[in-house]
């Protein structure tokens, strides 16, 4: 029975996230043809509803809806207002009349997008939705990943550093990335790397300490400026020093052959210095082309319709 | 009811495409493509013998999951498989090849896939099988077996790579 929405990892099994990773390969294959269109979706309409602000997931989503050939429409969500509830029921009931197929949905509070899959029968696609999930972010790291480990992600080691407690990013690429029996490990300050986290998950507060623990990939996530990270640390410099990949460590890194991930986008100086976005090893651009085809991949294993 | 052919019709069926290929084409370059899925196995084994003689020759495979005209129809779209094109289309004299000709619509969708990759100057339609009933303008210009059938009959095909055996099925139904 194909999925009606992706609201999160934890809900899917290993056959459906196998799938979704395997139908990207020739989805990203489309990318090299003169054409990178295909009629999948024709007459099919995707509606991008961002109650946060989003550059690159936005686009990511876009540039995927069509090259499937779908219809794209932004709805705009004053992004300063709180929408409350009941206005987004209002939404909901709008987008409805539209006739809309698929729902891409990005908001501050976390099972919202669950709560607009149960009122409408479009395929609802969640885009991140507060510390909850951003499936489609997992699935392009662990899809990246299985690009740069073709023997096998069993048994590889991937370091998270950063704001743990509060990042969906966390979460999510966590969580797929265990299923695919990838070993996980956090680093980051004390207040903000969870007590209870997924089980198996080692967690460090040292840089140094972590890196004994000999990751493949260092994966940094993105402070997030806008949001509550800021009164957890002193300042940008002094997170930088403590847990940013700097001009030192960069060195080291490269010795060692060890990946660098970012979801993006990066603030230069604070997770990462100037010498780490020209790193050899880094994969950030690769997630970013692997995005659209990771989520080419979800809106055409997605079947709007159902009962809702 | 049905109705079976064996290995021996299948490997003369497939030699018939490959002499009227060779015959035609006359040693000029062309590239079989292959539809996903057993017609890439098809078209592999045209290649085979073609490849007997030195002539430039090239092979692809199509997958058209992406081109069909029914998802509306369909429960769950398709699975997609990888589609490899490792020449140049444009300018190439292309033959598209199948296992079974039918109603034409998935010929339809590898035409508009081929098209997105480049402009062919000429593409012709190679199938192992016309069972007839088209229900578009499509016509095979090399055919290996012509089978008669009716509209609601089944026709089954393995193919030794695909599926472990060389076999025609076809399971006859009487319109109700």
């Amino acid at each position: 029975m194909p999925r009606k929405d992706l609201l999160d990892i934890a809900s899917l099994d290993r056959e459906e996230i196998d799938l979704i990773l395997d139908q990207a390969v020739p989805f990203k294959e489309l990318f090299t043809r003169s054409v990178k269109k295909v009629p999948a979706l024709k007459g099919k309409s995707v509606l991008m509803l961002f109650y946060e602000p989003s550059t690159r997931t936005h686009s990511s989503f876009e540039v995927a809806a069509k090259r499937l050939s779908a219809d794209v429409t932004n709805f705009d969500v004053p992004h300063s207002s709180v929408v409350k509830g009941e206005s987004v029921r209002e939404t909901i009931e709008t987008l409805q009349a539209m006739r809309t197929d698929y729902i891409v949905v990005r908001h501050g509070r976390s099972g919202l997008p669950g709560m607009i899959a149960g009122m409408t029968k479009a395929s609802v696609i969640n885009a991140g939705d507060g510390a909850h999930a951003h499936p489609t972010q997992a699935l392009l790291d662990a899809f990246t990943l299985k690009e740069v480990f073709p023997e096998g992600l069993p048994g590889k080691r991937v370091l998270i550093i950063g704001d743990i407690l509060h990042s969906r990013v966390a979460r999510s690429t966590s969580t797929i990335l265990k299923r695919l029996g990838v070993e996980v490990a956090y680093l980051g300050p004390g207040s903000l790397v969870p007590k209870v986290g997924p089980e198996n998950t080692l967690r460090f507060t040292d840089y140094d300490e972590a890196m004994k623990w000999k990751p493949d990939v260092v994966y940094l996530l993105r402070v997030q400026m806008e949001r509550q990270d800021v009164q957890f640390f002193p300042s940008l410099r002094e997170y930088h020093r403590v847990y940013g990949v700097t001009e030192e460590r960069l060195r080291r890194i490269d010795g060692e052959g060890l990946w660098l991930m970012h979801p993006g986008p990066v603030n230069r100086g604070v997770e990462l210095c100037d010498g780490a976005m020209d790193y050899s090893r880094s994969l950030i651009n690769r997630q970013v082309e692997n995005g659209i085809a990771v989520r080419m991949a979800v809106l055409y294993g997605l079947k709007p319709g159902g009962d809702a | 009811m049905s109705q079976h052919f064996g290995p021996e019709e299948i490997e003369r069926g497939i030699v018939a495409l490959a002499d009227a290929i060779r015959e035609r084409s006359a040693g000029a370059p062309i590239a079989l493509v292959g539809i996903r899925s057993r017609g890439d196995e098809v078209a592999q084994r045209v290649c085979n013998i073609l490849a007997e003689e030195d002539r430039e020759l090239a092979m692809g495979v199509l997958d058209i999951s992406l081109y069909r005209d029914d998802y509306e129809h369909l429960h769950e779209n398709p699975k997609l498989q990888e589609s490899d094109i490792p020449f140049a289309v444009d300018g190439a004299h292309i033959i598209l090849v199948d296992d079974v000709l039918f109603t034409g619509r998935t010929i339809r969708a590898a035409l508009d896939a081929l098209s997105d990759y480049g402009r062919p100057a000429k593409v012709e339609l190679a199938v192992l099988i016309d069972r007839g009933h088209r229900e578009m303008p499509i016509q095979p210009d090399y055919v290996g077996i012509v089978l008669e059938t009716s509209r609601l009959d089944h026709v089954h095909v393995s193919l030794e790579a695909s599926d472990g055996e060389d076999k025609v099925e076809v399971v006859l139904k009487k319109p109700a």
